[in-house]
């Protein structure tokens, strides 16, 4: 007794999971609360989505509505528990409505294909039929000539009055809708690999500074197993522009305190180590350490002795081979002219590094003034030599989205199949062909039957092309 | 000749060939219907002329080779890309279905299109590409977004076709469903039209769409305004509603069934659903997966692209396991397209995200 209750039980369940209301509804649940969920900022400060709701539906209820849903987990809902319970119900409902219907595809597929009655070819979906003079055996050779190049592998009985050709193409197409469903599976289950493996932080990295463990978005605390130092970085702009066109990190792996991998990552170049990526997401400027950087400058005399140096703010240098003192005695990151013309700083990140240099000979001042990094006509000084500005080092930083994600992979092979199973699901039928031969006083009847489980159309095409063919062949043979 | 030069001769094209298209239907004269094919594919040419010579000029200002200097990277060029593939989708199924009626529906869209990016100010000068985009991935990603959102666009006008074709009541749901919709679209052009007039003619030339949509209507800081722009909306669709039957007697005229309308609706979607699963969601994640660190966000335009996937994988679905035919699928078609006008356009002008490239 207690089993047949139990078996009921397991069907309830399962009847549950097949049924396709439960599939609209679970559907309708997860767009609309996705739709709440790109309204509201996820993750986000209270009272920017505070701001978004008092305009949404005024100032009295914008608070008290973001109180509701903050407390039912809107503000961060796609990882809230109900968000994934709709998701794995879905994927539980996708199981089993496939499941349900696959053993009837399996049976279509293998059912072998066997010659039809004249009644039922004239009632499938496409049906053609042809007259053709002459007897069988002339009508034959046409028809198998014209069958020839038809592309299918026909088969062939004989019958009472004649023959019967038939055959099908494109059967397994129909496990193509059941790959697609796999492939969100396979998905899905990346995915979780993904959340429970592996993990996503951020790191801001000084030039100069080395890491070996990294903050999860978790706020945990990962080591690495290695350590990353961030050897430079740079930001290339358009023209004259502050909008950036590229920027770069120099970075270098080090395990055992061993240099073990370097490379320059930019956006959309991403570096990885042991299973750990490191993206080039942003940047920014430190700024209590906005006048402890070293200057990096290339110093050219008129008649071409270079010397590179590495100064700070307050050093002097020796212009090679002549008697011109320089000393660094200001620094902007972002310099700008004022109507007035003076000059001023307009921010503090580096989007324009100016120094002020002067230069004296001998003890007193002969000129001074900036030098633009951004500005290579500003390096020349009066007397013909010059002081190139490659580098403020060490008061910028790098901004690197760190992940390590052991189930991309699985996500990409989900991805995969999705394609090749949409593909066939929608560019390849299965489409099945009868002809039946017969001969009537000196005559000969064709009857062409075909069906298609889509593309009606284009089966309908083909059908005709190979009526055409078989009389084509006759009138050619008169 | 520049680029700019081709893309008015495209826009002027499409709005001859929508006259044409109209003359045409009105009079049903052979000719007139080659004339108007004609200048069609004369628009279209041109217009192919005028996108390959701007992603040269992109290419020569970038200097970063031909394939990452798809000018496709901001919503005018997305708009042109857009029409493009909507002509291309249109000629296709002219020739497939030896039926013109059709292009006096979607010449119109192309020409009010093209005629909305010249009025509404988006900017129409290259722009540099920010670094996030430079990446062999923005090609495939955005053309065939755009593909499969001209053929989504297909489907909704045809499926709007065979819901005023096919409904005549005015207590019927399908007839009550698509005045609204229709009505509504009907309002937010002329909402962004009233835009355009106050605050691009009248008061300054270069501020982005998104800094005054709905500013002088809905969203008008005085509340009569308001008042006044949300009842006009109330008629709009009252009107709409109370006349709609107008329209079917239009359509009749065009010479096409409720089956071949249901039969295009349904090959639209089916050709732009594996497109749009492929490049948009597939490739996309691929590429965040390459720039951001993570191929999937939560991103609203990512949200909404997977609910846009979502309801035409239901129309799929509901055609293919339930054997729907006709009004039921029509509506999940034409709610698919405003999900895809909101994922394409609602996102960038209205939500904030990852995805902000297309509103400037």
């Amino acid at each position: 007794m207690s089993e047949e209750k139990k078996k009921n039980l397991i069907d309830k369940i399962w009847d549950f999971f097949a049924s396709v209301k439960l599939a609209i509804i679970l559907f309708a649940l997860i767009a609309t609360t996705s739709i709440v969920g790109t309204v509201l900022e996820q993750r986000a400060d209270p009272t920017r989505n505070i701001q978004i709701l008092n305009r949404l539906f005024g100032e009295s209820l914008g608070s008290s509505i973001f109180s509701i849903l903050d407390k039912l987990g809107f503000t961060d809902m796609y990882h809230s528990w109900w968000f994934i319970s709709l998701l794995v119900l879905f994927a539980i409902n996708l199981i089993i409505c496939s499941l349900e219907r696959l053993p009837r595809a399996l049976n279509i597929i293998k059912e072998p294909l066997s010659p039809l009655t004249e009644e039922r070819i004239k009632r499938l979906q496409i049906v053609r039929t042809i007259s053709l003079k002459g007897n069988l055996e002339t009508s034959r050779e046409l028809i198998n000539n014209a069958l020839k190049t038809s592309g299918f592998n026909w088969n062939e009985v004989k019958e009472e009055k004649g023959y019967q050709y038939y055959s099908q193409k494109g059967k397994y197409s129909r496990l193509g809708v059941y790959f697609t469903h796999l492939s969100i599976l396979i998905i899905l289950i990346g995915v979780i690999l993904g959340i429970s493996l592996g993990f996503t932080g951020f790191i801001n990295l000084p030039e100069g500074a080395a890491t070996s463990v990294i903050i999860t978005n978790n706020e945990k605390e990962i080591p690495l197993g290695f350590s990353i130092r961030c050897d430079n970085f740079d930001v290339e702009f358009y023209g004259r522009s502050d909008m950036p066109k590229e920027y770069r990190s120099w970075l270098t792996i080090f395990k055992n305190g061993k240099a073990v991998k370097r490379k320059a990552i930019v956006v959309n170049d991403p570096l990885t180590y042991e299973g750990i990526t490191f993206y080039q997401a942003s940047f920014g400027t430190l700024p209590n350490n906005l006048n402890n950087g070293i200057f990096i400058f290339r110093v050219i005399s008129k008649d071409g002795i270079k010397s590179d140096l590495k100064l700070r703010l307050g050093d002097s240098f020796q212009i090679p081979s002549s008697t011109l003192e320089g000393k660094i005695i200001d620094f902007s990151p972002a310099l700008r002219i004022d109507q007035q013309g003076r000059p001023f700083t307009y921010t503090n990140q580096m989007y324009n590094p100016a120094v002020y240099i002067n230069f004296y000979e001998s003890g007193k001042l002969k000129f001074g003034g900036w030098i633009l990094r951004r500005y290579p006509e500003t390096w020349l000084l009066p007397e013909g030599h010059r002081v190139e500005f490659h580098d403020y080092w060490g008061v910028e930083y790098t901004g690197l989205q760190v992940r390590k994600d052991p189930g991309v992979w699985v996500v990409y092979l989900g991805c995969i199949i999705m394609s090749i199973g949409l593909f066939i699901a929608f560019f390849i039928s299965h489409r099945r062909i009868w002809i039946k031969v017969s001969e009537d006083k000196n005559n000969t009847t064709v009857i062409i039957g075909g069906t298609t489980n889509k593309n009606k159309t284009a089966f309908e095409e083909k059908i005709d092309k190979l009526v055409s063919k078989i009389v084509q062949k006759r009138e050619g043979g008169r | 000749m520049d680029s700019s030069f081709f893309f008015g001769l495209s826009t002027m094209a499409y709005i001859f060939a929508m006259i044409t298209y109209i003359t045409y239907l009105a009079f049903r004269k052979n000719q007139i219907g080659i004339m108007a094919t004609t200048i069609t594919i004369i628009g279209f040419v041109s217009q192919t002329l005028a996108i390959i010579l701007r992603w040269n000029e992109f290419a020569e200002l970038s200097g970063m080779g031909f394939l990452r200097s798809a000018p496709f990277t901001n919503l005018y060029e997305s708009l042109v890309f857009f029409v493009w593939c909507l002509i291309l989708g249109y000629l296709i199924i002219e020739f497939k279905f030896k039926n013109r009626s059709f292009g006096a529906f979607i010449t119109p869209i192309a020409g009010l299109a093209l005629a909305f990016i010249d009025i509404s100010g988006v900017s129409k000068e290259i722009q540099p590409l920010v670094p996030a985009l430079k990446s062999n991935w923005l090609l495939a990603h955005v053309t065939m977004s755009f593909i499969s959102y001209a053929a989504f666009s297909l489907s909704f006008s045809t499926g709007l076709m065979y819901l005023i074709l096919t409904t005549s009541k005015r207590n019927e749901f399908s007839y009550v469903f698509w005045t609204i919709t229709l009505s509504i679209f009907l309002v937010i052009l002329i909402a962004m039209g009233i835009d355009f007039l106050t605050f691009k003619v009248m008061v300054k030339p270069d501020i982005f769409i998104k800094s005054y949509l709905f500013k002088s209507t809905f969203l008008n800081q005085t509340v009569a305004v308001r008042i006044i722009s949300w009842l006009s909306c109330l008629i709009i669709i009252l009107l709409t509603w109370r006349y709609g039957y107008v329209l079917k007697t239009i359509i009749e005229k065009f010479n096409l069934t409720p089956e071949i309308l249901d039969e295009i609706t349904y090959k639209s979607i089916a050709i732009g659903f594996p497109i749009f699963t492929l490049g948009g969601l597939i490739f996309g994640a691929i590429w965040a997966d390459q720039a951001w660190g993570k191929y999937w966000s939560w991103d609203p335009k990512e949200t909404w692209s997977l609910i846009t996937w979502f309801i035409y994988a239901f129309y799929l679905h509901g055609r293919m396991l339930r054997g729907w035919r006709g009004k039921k699928v029509a509506i999940v078609a034409v709610i698919g397209f405003t999900a895809v006008m909101f994922t394409y356009l609602g996102v960038n002008l209205l939500l904030s995200g990852l995805h902000s490239y297309g509103s400037q």
